[in-house]
């Protein structure tokens, strides 16, 4: 039985591996490989701005032992979390107005509308924000001339998300409508004859039945924001720096691309991280399901 | 001629170990000896510049006489030069640019050549420049300077005055509480708070001073605005986003209040930095006579007038003929930049023993400066 077992585990498609193939070569080449050269960097040495190939744990001792690394850590994984939620939390009446109530060409068109964003530049959609929001911008204009009090929201933690969700909300909004599309109408259907309310509806069947969908666009928005450079630096006056920003110090302040590569490792480790938790979140079994 | 000799590994048959090799120093060449885009061509000069020292307003009559093309490569701050010098094999750059605290580090990693003085027009400079510290190394000249300027705050007029801002205590003041920005490079910015905290020289400082230094930037660090790219200093002064910013001077502010933008810079009591801009002749670099000859010609008066008036910022000149030709040129400008022989110039400014030469850090190393900025920065 075991050696049966074993000998089914051993057959390969030659087929299937010739078609997986220049995905696998890909893979292998443009991230594998480079991931090792990254964590192979992180043990070399500095030497009058010069890098020397070496093994030394000198730059993870530095680096994780310095409390603006811990801070930066801190804050890129905190502001990340409030973009995942913030962009969920808007993105969800959107998709389901399309999914669920929209007239089919107005679903056409709203999915039209939610790409058209990535046409323009990120970076010149965040420089445009900054018009919006400096002090003297569009937004404190319009603000006084209503009687608002002024409040400076540009180089701040709002302004970073405000960016972060200019990235990430087309693409949560898409991803939601696709899950939320999906979900059997014979399900809200029954819930409502069986006397269940519009809201418990959605939060007792449609939320379960899309749970794998809002998951991956909760992740998808958590990573865009972890790694980005642009927002925080342009939107949140690099105060505090964010883990990107870190990886550029590292690199600018003395040429100290082991010390970012160190930097880098650690996020990667913490999306991987990320990653493994939403896809269990995603696909694990539900409590009470059999 | 070719070398043969890579084609013995073929001949003789290739092992595994050989491949890995291969592929790791194919891997790793980039990081070890990165070439960028600029390459040897008979028709370019190779030019390695903060921003916009290739524009065509400056070496355009250059370009015109030799019939080449000035390419640059720019870059922003000086470790950010050390790191592309290193990455770039010999003879990917003619001429390079760097502050002065960086010279001697180019001279000690091979980068730069030793220059022969009676090339370049030194009877035309200051006297103050003839011999400038930073460049001439063991009595042996190694870079020659083209531009400075004197960096202690910039301010929003609208904001302070001139009187306010002549001590370094405007910092602190609670009108600018979150509007007190910064040019993200450590240097420049440390140094002018390290006067504002009263270090006397302020990058030649011992435990004590550095101490102070610490403290200093603890106390500010709740009026701080924002950290800026070099563009965006520009912009968040013009927004008014930043009341002041330490660590900047002329070289943001003249171009923004030509302009119209109410702003202005001013070194206060305590005390300013100076920073050069000066160019020396790269090791390895194919066209060494042209090279020279670029550089004789940023000094000559007519490039320095264009210099002084280089779009991407302004800057002072140390030639005095240069100063004479820029009169001539656009005396408008002369005035902006306070080149005239007239009124009160940089030069009296110079004079009057306030001004610090911008270095690395003497008594530590600079990674415990980049370790300070980058904990004031969280």
């Amino acid at each position: 039985m075991l050696a049966e077992r074993r000998f089914r585990r051993r057959r390969v498609d030659p087929f299937a591996v010739l078609w997986a193939s220049p995905a696998l070569l890909w893979q292998g080449a443009f991230f594998l490989a480079p991931l090792g050269l990254l964590v192979w960097l992180s043990f070399w040495s500095l030497r009058n701005f010069r890098l020397i190939p070496d093994f030394t744990t000198a730059n993870w001792d530095r680096i994780l032992t310095r409390d603006f690394f811990w801070a930066a850590f801190q804050h890129t994984l905190v502001i990340s979390a409030v973009t995942a939620l913030v962009a969920s939390l808007i993105a969800f009446p959107v998709a389901y107005f399309l999914a669920f109530r929209a007239r089919a060409a107005t679903r056409r068109l709203a999915i039209f509308m939610l790409i058209t964003p990535f046409f323009t530049s990120y970076l010149v959609r965040i420089y445009a924000w900054t018009i919006i929001l400096a002090n003297e911008g569009a937004l404190n204009l319009l603000g006084r001339a209503l009687g608002f009090e002024t409040a400076n929201l540009l180089s701040t933690p709002t302004a970073t998300v405000i960016g972060y969700l200019t990235l990430c909300l087309p693409l949560v909004v898409l991803i939601q409508l696709f899950a939320l599309s999906n979900v059997d109408r014979d399900l809200v259907g029954a819930a409502h004859n069986l006397g269940c309310g519009p809201l418990r509806t959605v939060l007792t069947v449609v939320l379960p039945a899309a749970r794998t969908g809002l998951v991956i666009a909760a992740a998808f928005a958590f990573i865009l924001a972890f790694g980005d450079y642009v927002s925080p630096v342009f939107l949140g006056g690099s105060r505090p720096p964010t883990l990107s920003i870190l990886i550029v110090d590292q690199t600018r302040s003395g040429n100290h691309w082991p010390r970012a590569a160190v930097v880098a490792v650690v996020m990667i480790l913490t999306l991987i991280a990320v990653l493994f938790g939403a896809l269990a979140a995603a696909y694990g079994r539900r409590k009470g399901a059999a | 001629m070719t070398d043969f000799r890579a084609y013995a590994a073929l001949r003789n048959g290739v092992r595994r170990r050989t491949v890995l090799k291969g592929l790791g120093a194919a891997a790793t060449a980039p990081l070890l000896s990165a070439a960028p885009g600029a390459r040897a061509q008979d028709n370019t000069l190779n030019l390695l510049c903060w921003p916009g020292h290739n524009d065509p307003a400056v070496v355009g009559p250059f370009e015109e006489q030799y019939g080449v093309q000035v390419v640059a490569r720019e870059y922003v701050g000086g470790d950010n030069m050390m790191a592309l010098v290193t990455q770039s094999p010999p003879g990917t750059y003619d001429v390079i640019l760097a502050d002065a605290e960086y010279v001697v580090q180019l001279r000690d990693a091979g980068f730069i050549d030793p220059l022969d003085p009676a090339d370049y027009p030194f009877d035309d400079f200051f006297p103050e420049f003839h011999k400038f510290p930073g460049h001439w190394l063991d009595d042996t000249l190694y870079s020659v300077m083209i531009r400075f300027g004197f960096l202690g705050v910039s301010y929003r007029t609208d904001v302070f005055t001139r009187e306010e801002v002549d001590t370094y205590q405007a910092l602190w003041d609670p009108k600018v509480t979150g509007r007190v920005g910064y040019f993200d490079w450590y240097l420049p910015s440390m140094g002018c708070l390290s006067l504002a905290g009263g270090n006397a020289t302020p990058y030649d400082i011992d435990a004590a001073g550095f101490q102070r230094l610490k403290d200093t930037m603890d106390s500010v660090k709740p009026q701080t605005g924002g950290f800026f790219s070099m563009a965006n200093t520009f912009a968040s002064l013009t927004s008014g986003d930043a009341a002041i910013i330490p660590g900047v001077g002329d070289w943001i502010t003249l171009l923004l209040s030509a302009d119209g933008v109410p702003v202005d810079s001013w070194v206060p009591q305590e005390g300013g930095v100076q920073w050069t801009e000066s160019m020396s002749i790269a090791t390895g670099s194919p066209r060494p006579e042209l090279a020279r000859s670029f550089i004789q010609y940023m000094t000559s008066p007519e490039g320095q007038s264009r210099s002084a008036r280089m779009p991407a910022y302004n800057a002072s000149i140390p030639s005095r003929a240069g100063w004479v030709r820029l009169n001539e040129d656009d005396p408008q400008a002369a005035a902006l930049l306070r080149h005239t022989f007239t009124d009160r110039n940089v030069m009296d400014e110079f004079a009057d023993g306030k001004i610090h030469i911008r270095q690395t850090p003497l008594q530590q190393d600079v990674e415990d400066w980049t370790d300070v900025w980058a904990d004031f920065k969280t």
